[in-house]
């Protein structure tokens, strides 16, 4: 680690109504990867925005390279060395790769845009990052994990001196987080210094050399990784002890009937041949890498996508799932990954969405039953505590975790008997996760079937009763929750994958 | 995901696309009509698809930016009777030279431009919602500018009508639609301005993805604006255009000429939710709504069938767009 080269002292940011940041201290040093890590909310992202030019601070001091400054805007501080690789995707779709990496600053010949150098350069940069991507092809036609890459390629090549990555590794396999960190280790070797935000514990431990706590906006501790424990870091956090344990055993009775039976379903390259059963009261587990056709799978099953074949059979009765309303007519509810594109109408109230799937039932002649509506969800959000000031509220100013409690609720108030949940703790914060959990759990408990695709091990080990293991498109292997670990798992996810 | 690394390209996408289909369409609609109608197959009838295609054909040239922002101007056909009023008056009643009210026009619809792209960039306001009213605004302004009064720009042969030989000239016996020339020519322009310069090139980023660009640190504000200022000088051009085929220039008229230049564009390739498309597509585009609007009333069918088939092609040219994009991923089945 080197001089320090960048400090944020006393940095107070007040937004109307919310204290956003309450005199937080921040330092990154030359060559050092510097966590900076606190539930949803915690003032993470606010602190880097106001780092680089997005929000202006109330109060307070940054000092970089020993002088103090103010950054007005992002290409201010992107001059100055500061850049950030955003957890959201900033890619233009419509452009290629090289016109992506140089937007804003591209090569010129006259008034002419110089594509020709402007491939050369980013084929040389993808060369030393050792990445192969064609700097010609179009960024959609791209994965999500290589989009993310040209993203990181393009902080690189602003010849940064302070790189912040907020959440990377979110869209990332696993191949591809070890691509990231050998280049965010060759980053620390030429004294760059790295701010890295993360939810990953386990990533926190293997990259970071320090760790910075913040917590309700406010600073709680700086603490040189090596040396703590990953519940010390969680303990700061969240200021309570987290139950993180697997599962011990599996919680549904042998005997218990086969509820949802797939055999043979296809759909395109990521849906080859996958069948399994699903068991009333039992949670299980769809495991895999990015990529391994896990949405896919789900997706056909709920007739959100075409499939070319395979039957379904619901309670031993084979159903024609042709689309998504086939699918719930026969009890299935999906919450998606991506809750704000597919699961929930951002502006509407909790008791609009909460109705959304079954409004049938709300009808009164031509009319919506609207205190009708409003006692059922008010009922849900009582039973499933969620956190909102009135079954009134908008959506969209709800957090993450209780706007995926609103889209449990939807399908709870259609009566849905099997659940998939697509990544439903992503982007929520550690103790609504805990929220999501119990409540999974509870479902369970009361006879519902739940199949729950998740990235994060941890999640699959602590929630599953069964474990599925996907790879490429195919089911590579089914595990009793006793015998499934983080290997017996990551080998079959890997299986098909040939190096 | 859902997405491949390497999409498959097909023979058409490898050749430019919706474009080449474009072409082949113009072509077959061409030659269904020669061969349908002795009467459409004569010189005369080519000279009038020409003079009808001009003031179209610089308006969608025009549009074409807004629209690949991921907006709409609909304030350009109006607009262009508003300048082409003003700029006339001048001429006529004021006795300006005719080379100040072509300017004026021109001016006139830089400045309606400017005025759209602040409404849209700077205030925020929703394209179609801000062009709308600019559309009223320049539809009332021009007939106030005129009292009402149509407006005749100098008749051929009289003096200050060279403007009308600048589209339509006589060499020997033979009326040559110079016309064509210049949109042509500006087409390559324009199609260099999108492709190869920055104003282009973020208009396009736009359209795909605003947000990214602001965070690149990009003047999103400026580049947005200048596609309304580019859609604002092109229907003042357009209005010379005009001017220049038509005798007489009524106040009033106009609304719907951006539907036809817009539709053109769609046509042609340009995405109809932003991101995509071409200048050399708008054109041809355009050339398949001036040639039903031509050709079909030499087959029999009244000019309101033009507008039925017209409407018809377009859904169909936005559902090509939509099958293109569900195919890339973009969209998923919701």
């Amino acid at each position: 680690m080197g001089e320090v080269i960048l400090t944020m002292k006393d940095i107070d940011k007040t937004f109307p109504g919310v204290h956003a940041l309450d005199h937080v201290n921040f330092e990154v040093r030359k060559g050092e990867v510097h966590a900076l890590m606190g539930e949803n909310g915690a003032g993470k992202s606010t602190l880097m925005k106001v780092l680089t030019g997005i929000y202006a601070k109330d109060s307070g001091t940054i000092t970089y390279e020993g002088k103090e400054v103010s950054f007005h805007n992002t290409r201010e501080a992107q001059d100055a060395g500061i850049v950030i690789v955003h957890q959201e995707l900033n890619m233009v779709g419509h452009l290629t790769v090289a016109q992506n990496i140089y937007i804003g600053r591209e090569f010129r010949k006259g008034i002419r845009i110089d594509d020709k150098k402007m491939n050369e350069e980013a084929a040389k940069l993808f060369d030393r990052l050792r990445i192969h991507i064609d700097p010609t092809e179009t960024m959609s036609s791209l994965t999500v994990g290589k989009q993310q890459m040209c993203e990181i390629a393009k902080a690189i090549s602003r010849d940064a001196k302070v790189i912040i990555f907020d959440e990377p590794s979110a869209a990332l396999t696993e191949a591809e987080i070890e691509e990231l960190f050998k280049i965010i280790r060759d980053l620390r070797e030429q004294q760059v210094g790295i701010v890295y935000i993360s939810h990953r514990m386990d990533e926190i431990k293997v990259i970071t050399d320090r760790v910075t706590v913040m917590r309700d906006g406010a600073y709680v501790g700086t603490l040189i990784t090596k040396d703590c424990s990953k519940e010390d870091i969680i303990n700061m956090m969240v200021g309570r002890v987290i139950y993180e344990d697997p599962k011990a055993c599996s919680a549904v009775p042998p005997d218990a009937p086969v509820v949802l039976r797939v055999e043979h379903l296809n759909a395109g390259r990521m849906v080859q041949n996958v069948s399994f059963e699903l068991h009333k009261g039992e949670i299980l587990g769809f495991s895999g890498l990015m990529g391994a056709g896990r949405t896919e799978t789900a997706r056909a099953i709920f007739g959100a996508d075409p499939k070319e074949s395979g039957d379904i059979y619901i309670n031993g009765k084979k159903v024609e799932i042709n689309s998504p309303q086939d699918a719930v007519r026969n009890g299935i509810g999906y919450l998606s990954e991506d809750r704000k594109q597919f699961g929930i109408v951002v502006q509407k109230t909790v008791a609009e969405n909460s109705t959304l799937a079954n409004l049938g039932n709300f009808m009164r002649g031509l009319f919506i039953n609207k205190r009708k509506e409003a006692q059922v969800a008010q009922q849900y959000v009582d039973s499933l505590a969620t956190k909102t000031p009135s079954v009134e509220q908008l959506v969209v100013n709800l957090s993450g975790g209780n706007q995926q409690k609103v889209v449990i609720a939807k399908w709870l108030v259609k009566d849905c008997e099997i659940l998939i949940f697509d990544e439903p703790t992503r982007g929520i914060d550690v103790g609504a996760k805990n929220e999501i959990y119990k409540l999974m759990n509870r479902l369970a408990a009361e006879g519902k079937s739940i199949i729950m695709i998740s990235s994060e091990m941890t999640e699959i080990l602590r929630m599953s009763d069964r474990v599925l293991v996907m790879c490429e498109g195919k089911k590579t292997g089914e595990l009793d929750i006793q015998e499934a670990t983080q290997e017996t798992i990551m080998t079959l996810a890997t299986r098909e994958i040939s190096i | 995901m859902g997405k491949s690394d390497m999409p498959n390209k097909s023979i058409v996408e490898r050749l430019g696309g919706q474009k080449v289909i474009v072409l082949l369409v113009v072509m077959v609609l061409f030659a269904f009509f020669c061969i349908a109608s002795p009467n459409f197959r004569q010189y005369s009838t080519v000279l009038s698809i020409l003079d009808y295609s001009y003031y179209i054909a610089l308006m969608a040239i025009g549009v074409t930016f807004p629209l690949i922002t991921g907006g709409v101007d609909l304030s350009i056909g109006t607009g262009l009777i508003c300048y082409s009023l003003v700029g006339g008056y001048l001429v006529v009643h004021k006795g300006c030279p005719t080379i100040v009210g072509i300017l004026v026009a021109v001016a006139f619809g830089v400045a309606i431009g400017l005025l759209n792209g602040a409404l849209v960039a700077l205030m925020n306001l929703p394209p179609f919602m801000a062009t709308l009213c600019t559309c009223m605004i320049t539809r009332g302004l021009g007939a106030l500018i005129v009292n009402r009064l149509g407006i005749s720009w100098p008749t051929s042969g009289t003096e200050g009508s060279w403007f009308r030989d600048i589209f339509k000239t006589t060499i020997g016996d033979i009326k040559v639609p110079l016309g064509f020339l210049w949109v042509v020519l500006l087409v390559a322009l324009m199609a260099f301005v999108l492709n190869h310069t920055p104003i282009g090139r973020y208009a396009i980023a736009i359209g795909s993805n605003k947000e990214a660009v602001a965070l690149s640190g990009i003047n999103v504000r400026f580049y947005h604006t200048m596609a309304y200022v580019i859609s604002g000088l092109f229907a003042g051009l357009a209005a010379v255009a005009y001017s220049a085929v038509f005798s007489t220039v009524q106040p009033g008229t106009g609304a719907g000429f951006e539907l036809e230049a817009i539709g053109g564009a769609i046509i042609g390739g340009v995405s109809a939710t932003g991101g995509a498309g071409s200048v050399e597509g708008s054109l041809l585009g355009v050339f398949v709504i001036c040639l039903l609007k031509t050709g079909l009333p030499y087959v029999g069918l009244q000019a309101n069938w033009q507008q039925i088939i017209t409407g018809l092609v377009l859904i169909g040219a936005v559902l090509v767009d939509i099958l293109k994009k569900k195919r890339s991923g973009e969209l998923r089945a919701a």
